[in-house]
């Protein structure tokens, strides 16, 4: 069985929610400690929601520094797909896997909303279960939300067909060009600020057409990746 | 004992929406005539006994690898206070 693991930051708070996202997609989900150097041989790695080390500093920014980042730097650069959801995608964005930052939601308070994203790749281990083009609803819960990178960064995401997500109907947070999520050259390594995995088991996501609260358009972030590690299998 | 001061602002073209803030509630509190509010981050590495230029060094290489963030924020003064 496929095995992914999901990182525990100190000030962490999705990773119960994210590892039952991955058991939800028919998974294994194995539990990783920040201060361990090993990701026992794991196929796959998300790194969850949460406020690590309190936001101090900057969100993720010492995190970025926790021993286990080491393993999962090589293990990206290696092809392994990585996840960042929220405080994961600001670690990822502060160990450098991925271009740009987060600051401040442009209108200073924290938001929580479901959000209609457009998937504008679905040629990544994490999004290769939905369509091109095609909006999904997923939770979004951030106070630092607010996706910066200067021009020529932003130029080149677009040519290289690397933003991965874009805020559809309003910009929640003053992100620039309307950037929900972004990916690495590769696509094996991915990250956004709404949450996929709040979005996984009917009953508990956001409202969708067919019932209150029956939404689980983030099951197939956890589905694309288990598709992608059989594909290369 | 010293103490080593960094200074870290947010890049001139990067919105900074904590300054921003400030500056609009200045003139709700009466203070007039502030054109514009940016907020930064100051930091103190206190030292037992001298700065030396060792020392010194590894400041500046913390401040710009770990303190800021270059793609959001400047190192903008690293400096030595004597007490």
């Amino acid at each position: 069985m496929t095995r992914i693991g999901v990182v525990t930051f100190p000030g962490t708070l999705d990773d119960r929610d994210a590892a039952r996202a991955v058991r939800l997609a028919g998974a294994e989900a194995v539990n990783l400690f920040h201060a361990d150097h090993d990701l026992q041989n794991v196929d796959a790695v998300v790194l969850p929601g949460g406020f690590s080390y309190g936001d101090y500093l900057r969100a993720g920014a010492i995190s970025r520094f926790s021993p286990i980042m080491e393993q999962v730097v090589d293990a990206a650069n290696g092809g392994m797909p990585v996840l960042g959801i929220c405080n994961g995608f600001q670690v990822l964005t502060e160990v450098h896997l991925l271009p740009g930052s987060m600051i401040k939601n442009d209108h200073l308070h924290f938001i929580c909303r479901d959000q209609v994203l457009r998937v504008e790749n679905n040629d990544t281990a994490w999004t290769n279960a939905y369509e091109s083009g095609e909006d999904i609803t997923i939770p979004l819960k951030n106070q630092d939300g607010q996706y910066v990178a200067d021009e020529r960064t932003l130029d080149q995401l677009e040519a290289e067909g690397r933003v991965a997500f874009r805020y559809v109907d309003v910009n929640p947070n003053g992100s620039r060009r309307n950037i929900a999520g972004i990916t690495n050259e590769r696509g094996n390594v991915v990250g956004l600020m709404p949450h996929p995995e709040h979005a996984v088991e009917a009953g508990f996501g956001p409202d969708s057409r067919e019932a209150g609260r029956g939404g689980t358009d983030g099951l197939g972030f956890f589905t694309s990746a288990i598709n992608a590690l059989l594909a290369t299998a | 004992m010293a103490t080593i001061v960094v200074h870290v602002m947010p890049k001139p073209e990067i919105l900074d929406p904590q300054g921003k803030a400030v500056g609009n509630a200045l003139p709700r509190l009466g203070f007039e005539g502030f054109a514009g509010v940016r907020q930064g981050k100051r930091f103190e590495l206190t030292v037992d006994g001298e700065v030396t230029e060792e020392l010194l060094a590894q400041a500046r290489e913390a401040a710009e690898t770990m303190l800021s963030n270059p793609v959001i924020e400047d190192v903008v003064a690293v400096e030595v206070v004597n007490s």
